[in-house]
């Protein structure tokens, strides 16, 4: 039996009158990269901000490595190594790509101890190796994912392929236990999502459990250990990709869409 | 319990004034999301055009509120013209800055031109006042009663029953979404600023001859402005009119029951108060999260 | 490079008093020098954190009348015949403890009001101001109200084995001030470098994604509240010390207007700026002062604070640094961001 890292439980999610998420179940195991998706207005993203405590959901409980979330705040949560990313505003704009890792290895920035911000003002040895040592790892998430030579550009001035990598690195920095990507790929080109894909791997080999909501269903199919299908708020399926293909009620519900949506982005890129 | 009963009186006229300023800003902060710091200026430039139109020109007291009202109305158009329109996308602090400094080059212009000493304007009402009972009030303050109470009447019927109302609450609503029905936002943020601005000088034309007539008496004004938009909420106004009362009765109490050194801190402690507790104003809808 | 400009300017402020003679110059400078100190502080809530604090005056003043206060002594009635007593202090202490009065001043309003944001923060952070000034109008007992408190002593700094060193010429003062700015310039420009000064750079920049990455809001913006204001109450400090004597008047509106005016003109979220723009505007009325009337001083002043924002929004400093090409892409910055606000739209 696999270690389970993330369940969801009886999770509901209301707006006013409307029904966003109503009873969701689903767990996630260590070491899975598991993928979330559904039609537009599905309530996956809406998913993300309850796990990451954006948003308090109705009814239900969010478990995390054995622990409840209920009541902790968002970068509490992140402080436990659940990290995720971004659909819209993945980078801090107006800092280097450089700077914006470095803004997210701040949990790697905090030192122990009471003493840490006198240490940091006055320079301190501890503060100091602390500081190369920060340096020295943004360094090597900016080389590991790919950006290097744009280090020293602002990340606002890059493609939207770029920030989406730029998302990564830094959500990365924040030295996830389990990451949790909204639409990562978007904006990507094929050339682009297939490194992506790559990349993924590669995180999840590092010991990273990764929980992924997408649009892209090529890119969905090969990357997934599992997926888990949504629509109008509920679990519809939920099994390895081969089986989510042959799921009349996701073909119903989803596939019809997705297969439009690939046939537009073959056309894009042609 | 006579005492109290007074100060109900007193806060009546006061809350009336406090209304109209309050109406102007909500509409300027709502509709254009301007912090508007020009807004205590135009009262004081609505309480000096009075003082002018009666002692300088000669003529008559019921014609004055009408000449500051307008004149409220054309100075609110060219500072949104000049000031704010090429700001248009900016973000909320430098627009913020802007009216900061053109209130404080308004003002310092205030006391070039009409110097410190504070003016007081004469007007024609009977110097006793109107007794009933144990309340006395003047006749002076009746009429700013009157006034204030038809002033409001005439900006909800603009704001509800006009097509420029119209145009202005679907700005509000949505101003992307407004220009796309066809709406002119640009006329519609430039009417917005001066119908504000017009109240705002009417009040001051109004409280002018009640008080006295100094370049700095917006200041306090504006602020109190702030406070009842905040205590309404943003771009209700309703809740304006619902809240300039109630700082009008918080300032009566406090000064009659607390020290009257204290009464103009009592719109400062409603601000803070209500957006400590409960941000959204008193009288918000309750929105859709999300 | 970037300090060794940082020590020539330094260098060059602390030779001025050998060759500038005239008093009234001097003065001009000590006082400019006290709000540069005060616009640093409101530029490291306005410029790496990006909350506009209004009532920044306040924690000013709070400095300067708890150093007046702590150093004249005070006997005020309470209740009854219960009266709080304090016998003077040594002015020094004085200082010390209008930096912790007002950083924790700092603290209780951070606290407070970081629960809303934006133009209500601003209206928050006025309203305080406000009130603090009502007190100190109205608690006559403490304060003396409008009378105000006189014969505030100078600062004394004991020296071992020399005795004590009255810091009360004009010369002296230039120095202290000098210091202390110096010294308040380095601990902002170490804290906005640190991890710390990272996290307050990505709250502004990214709120959510900041604290997505495990950034805490209130932690960190509390910390820039309670560093700023004892900053401000440091300045304060310096204030009642060398001017000798304060009423309400310290806590006017428009001395929190002047210090976002060397802020916002001298660049905003630069550790440069409200020192080139505080020299600018605090030195502005010595040469207006003898061509215009102070009414018309206050209308440049207004006048040159909007030519500055629609000329140059991001501020003297930053401006020419794009200009130089010392900054890193500075001038192609705000088309960037908003042709990737586009895309983002396209892609929604």
């Amino acid at each position: 039996m696999a270690e389970t890292v993330l369940s969801i439980e009886h999770v509901a999610v209301h707006f006013g009158g409307l029904v966003a998420i109503s009873d969701m179940n689903f767990h996630v195991n260590k070491g899975e990269i598991v993928s979330l998706i559904g039609p537009n207005g599905a309530g996956k993203t809406t998913a993300f901000n309850v796990m990451t405590g954006f948003l308090t959901p109705a009814k239900g409980a969010v478990n995390y490595c054995g622990a409840d979330l209920k009541g902790k705040k968002p970068h509490e949560i992140a402080d436990l190594g659940l990290i995720r990313t971004f659909q819209r505003t993945s980078v801090f704009p107006n800092d280097t790509v450089y700077d914006n890792v470095l803004i997210g290895l701040h949990r790697q920035g905090e030192l122990k101890g009471k003493l840490g911000l006198a240490e940091a003002i006055l320079g301190l040895p501890r503060a100091r190796a602390s500081e190369k040592a920060q340096r020295a790892r943004a360094a090597e998430l900016v080389r590991w994912i790919g950006l290097e030579a744009r280090a020293n550009d602002l990340a606002g001035s890059l493609s939207y392929g770029e920030q989406r990598l730029v998302g990564v690195a830094l959500a990365l920095a924040a030295q996830p236990k389990m990451l949790l990507l909204d639409e990562p790929v978007s904006g990507m080109n094929a050339s682009e999502t297939h490194t992506f894909v790559q990349l993924i791997r590669n995180i999840r080999d590092r010991g990273v459990t990764i929980l992924l909501v997408e649009h892209d269903m090529p890119m969905v199919m090969s990357v997934s250990d599992r997926i888990v299908v949504l629509n109008y708020g509920r679990i519809i399926a939920e099994g390895p990709p081969d089986e989510i293909r042959k799921n009349p009620a996701v073909i119903e519900a989803y596939l019809g869409q997705g297969a439009k949506d690939v046939v537009k982005e073959v056309a894009v890129h042609a | 319990m006579d005492q109290l009963l007074q100060h109900l009186v007193n806060m009546l006229v006061l809350g009336g004034t406090y209304a109209l300023l309050g109406i102007g800003l909500t509409l300027i902060f709502g509709i254009m999301n301007v912090v508007n710091f020009t807004h205590g200026i135009l009262y004081t430039f609505g309480a000096y055009m009075m003082f002018i139109v009666v002692h300088q020109l000669g003529l008559n007291f019921f014609l004055a509120l009408p000449v500051a009202i307008v004149a409220g109305w054309l100075l609110g158009a060219l500072i949104e013209i000049t000031l704010l329109r090429p700001l248009r996308g900016a973000d909320i602090d430098t627009t913020m800055l802007v009216m900061i400094g053109a209130w404080i080059a308004m003002q310092s212009g205030a006391l070039w031109i009409w110097g410190g000493v504070a003016k007081s304007i004469d007007n024609p009402f009977p110097d006793a006042p109107l007794v009933i009972g144990p309340v006395s009030v003047s006749w002076l303050r009746l009429f700013v009663l009157f006034a204030a109470a038809l002033l409001i009447v005439l900006a909800y019927s603009l704001i509800n029953l006009t097509k420029l109302g119209k145009a202005m609450r679907a700005t509000f609503q949505d101003s992307d979404t407004a220009a796309l029905m066809g709406v002119n936002v640009s006329l519609i943020y430039t009417s917005t600023f001066a119908i504000g601005s017009s109240l705002a000088a009417a009040a001051g034309a109004l409280l002018g001859p009640v008080y006295v007539v100094f370049p700095q008496m917006g200041d306090l004004a504006a602020v109190k402005a702030f406070a009842i938009v905040i205590l309404g909420g943003l771009g209700n106004i309703t809740g304006a009119v619902i809240g300039g009362f109630i700082l009008a009765l918080a300032e009566e109490l406090g000064a009659g029951y607390v020290s009257s050194g204290y009464r103009d801190a009592m719109g400062f402690l409603i601000i803070i108060m209500v957006l400590i507790f409960k941000p959204t104003g008193l009288f918000a809808r309750a929105e859709r999260v999300g | 490079m970037k300090q060794i400009v940082t020590l020539l300017c330094l260098a060059f402020f602390a030779s001025v008093p050998m060759w500038l003679t005239d008093p009234y110059l001097l003065n001009a400078l000590i006082t400019t020098g006290i709000f540069i100190i005060g616009a640093m502080s409101l530029n490291l809530l306005l410029g790496f954190t990006g909350q506009l604090s209004l009532g920044h005056i306040a924690f000013f003043g709070i400095g300067a009348y708890v150093s007046a206060l702590t150093s004249l002594g005070f006997d005020v009635p309470i209740y009854g015949d219960f009266h709080i007593v304090h016998v003077p202090w040594p002015p020094i202490a004085g200082f010390l403890l209008a930096i912790v009065i007002s950083g924790f001043c700092g603290y209780l309003v951070g606290r407070l009001s970081f629960s809303v944001r934006g133009a209500y923060f601003v209206i928050v952070t006025i309203s305080f101001a406000e009130v603090v000034r009502l007190v100190a109008l109205n608690w006559v007992e403490l304060t003396q109200g409008p009378l105000a408190l006189t014969n505030i002593p100078s600062i004394t700094i004991g020296l071992p084995g020399l005795g004590y060193l009255v810091l009360k010429t004009k010369f002296h003062n230039y120095y202290l001030v000098l210091a202390v700015a110096a010294i308040s310039y380095f601990l902002i420009s170490r804290l906005v470098h640190s991890h710390y000064g990272r996290a307050m750079r990505g709250l502004m920049e990214n709120e959510t994604l900041a604290v997505a990455v495990g950034i805490d809001v209130t932690k960190t913006l509390t910390l820039a509240a309670v560093i700023s204001a004892g900053i401000a109450g440091a300045a304060g400090s310096l204030y009642a010390h060398y001017i000798r004597i304060i009423d309400p008047d310290v806590f006017a509106f428009i001395s929190t207007v002047t210090m976002v005016i060397m802020v916002v003109s001298g660049g905003k979220g630069s550790l440069a700026g409200p020192v080139v723009g505080g020299v600018i505007f605090g030195l502005l009325p010595v040469f207006l002062r003898p061509i215009m009337p102070p009414e018309a001083q206050w209308i440049t002043y207004g006048v040159v604070l909007i030519v500055i924002l629609f000329v140059m929004p991001r501020g003297i400093v930053p401006s020419l640094a794009a200009k130089l090409g010392l900054a890193r892409a500075g001038g192609t910055r705000r088309a960037s961001v908003a042709v990737s606000e586009r895309t983002a739209e396209e892609h929604a």
